[in-house]
């Protein structure tokens, strides 16, 4: 909402920027409800207690974070093609937001874990690969704040972002063989269908967690608009600087 | 069409040859690979108490993790150097398609990991008294390594125009190849123990040379640009 104000200031908001601020607001009532649904409102699972709750939070988070990743495929293959920033700028915001949710993915996984597995963590494919992920996104954060200068940063970053993907696939794979070829007791999560209220409550958190992701999407893409904008203008000012002296 | 194959070929070796040219006359990258191969041989002697029921069960982690750093230790270097000495640029102005420089660079980093591997490997066989058929291992090892050094070229030419390049190559390369690692390691137990396929290994490897070689090779252009 910061970047919303900033903006207000200098000119009236434009209309995309006045819906982003409004679903803001309209998200605050709905995640209060989604809690409310997912503690009270959707039924005790049998077999898992209320350790399960996690799901409606948990598997939303994670599809998302999934869809970022995607989204930065597919916005790097169009940045490599058509050099454009708002590609990059896709593709950075989708990263820091898949990172994010990807983190929160691992967190709330363990949480579930732990009551259900007895055990916070296990090599599992899906597991492994989400940690793996994670690995592969946060060093593509470091590739762009280490590069030398900006566009070489977006460049490489483009190039990690389609490698990462396609690497992604394998790796789920090649773990999997690893574990079925050396079975050991791993417990997935119950996978009796969902019904009637638990559908209901995780469709909703599903959209809730959509939601969110289309708030902060287009805001951390203007946060980043004016980042470049401003080091646009503090390099004309040095140069100014430069040249009066 | 065979003309442009031949030349092609031609140019490639040109630039295998200068790298192990410049290797031989320095001898720098590939001695202190096998002497790193050694050392981390020794640390792990004592960070696993190698006895002779376990050996057969740690062997493959030691090996392969050894290969894996050891490959981290070379492939820093393959662009640094050039970096360093400014050639990098003489480099982008040969005539030459910018897949090529890949695939010699490939090349390059590849005979240096088979070369240390071909002194360590016999060593830590017969340090750690492994029971293994070495010529059974080469194609696994090959097969890794190539896997290993086309994701390392790649992220190797990008960690050179970073701040912190020693640093952004072990974390951007070591996510991506845990299947190479799974693969060597799994491969190799199967040699050791007799037991369950080698071929399965051997096609996981193949897979994901063919894949990464192609997409690199389609990408590798715009790392070098500029």
């Amino acid at each position: 909402m910061g970047t919303t104000m900033v903006r207000a200031q200098s000119a009236s908001a434009s209309w995309p920027e006045r819906a982003v601020g409004l679903l803001g607001w309209a998200l605050l009532p709905l995640m209060v409800l989604d809690l409310y649904l997912i503690f009270l409102y959707a039924p005790r699972e049998l077999t898992q207690g209320d350790a399960q709750r996690v799901f409606y939070i948990h598997v939303p988070l994670a599809w998302i974070a999934y869809l970022c990743f995607g989204i930065v495929a597919v916005a790097s293959i169009a940045y490599l093609r058509t050099r454009s920033a708002a590609w990059d700028r896709l593709a950075r915001a989708c990263a820091e937001i898949g990172v994010a949710f990807t983190t929160l993915v691992l967190i709330t996984g363990s949480i579930w874990g732990k009551p259900i597995w007895g055990t916070w963590w296990t090599w599992d494919a899906r597991l492994t690969t989400t940690l793996i992920l994670w690995f592969i996104y946060v060093s593509y954060l470091m590739l762009r704040s280490y590069a030398t200068d900006e566009a070489r940063g977006a460049r490489y970053a483009a190039v990690l972002g389609i490698v990462g993907a396609i690497g992604v696939p394998i790796n789920y794979f090649s773990v999997q063989l690893w574990r079925t070829l050396h079975p050991t007791a791993v417990v997935g999560p119950g996978s009796s269908g969902l019904e009637g209220a638990m559908l209901f409550t995780f469709l909703f958190s599903l959209l809730v967690m959509t939601l969110l992701f289309l708030y902060v999407l287009p805001n951390r893409i203007w946060l980043i608009e004016i980042q470049d904008e401003l080091r646009g203008l503090r390099r004309a000012l040095l140069e100014e600087v430069a040249r009066a002296q | 069409m065979t003309t442009m194959a031949l030349r092609a070929g031609k140019q490639t070796w040109a630039l295998v040859a200068k790298d192990l040219l410049v290797e031989w006359r320095s001898k720098e990258v590939f001695s202190a690979m096998v002497l790193y191969v050694a050392v981390v041989l020794v640390i792990y002697n004592f960070a696993f108490e190698f006895r002779r029921d376990t050996v057969a069960v740690l062997a493959p982690g030691v090996l392969w993790s050894a290969v894996i750093f050891a490959g981290l230790l070379g492939l820093g270097r393959t662009f640094a150097a050039e970096q360093d000495q400014g050639t990098l640029d003489a480099l982008l102005l040969c005539p030459v398609d910018r897949g090529l420089i890949f695939v010699g660079k490939l090349l390059a980093s590849l005979l240096f990991m088979l070369l240390v591997q071909a002194i360590t490997v016999p060593v830590f066989v017969t340090l750690f008294d492994v029971r293994l058929s070495l010529p059974a291992l080469v194609p696994l090892v090959v097969l890794g390594s190539l896997g290993f050094a086309v994701l390392g070229t790649l992220f190797a030419a990008m960690a050179t125009h970073t701040r912190a390049r020693e640093m952004l190559l072990p974390l951007l390369l070591l996510p991506l190849v845990v299947p190479v690692v799974i693969a060597g390691v799994r491969g190799t137990q199967v040699l050791i123990s007799g037991e369950g396929s080698l071929a399965v290994w051997l096609n996981l490897l193949a897979g994901f040379d063919l894949i990464f070689l192609g997409v690199v090779y389609a990408l590798f252009e715009y790392v070098l640009e500029g």
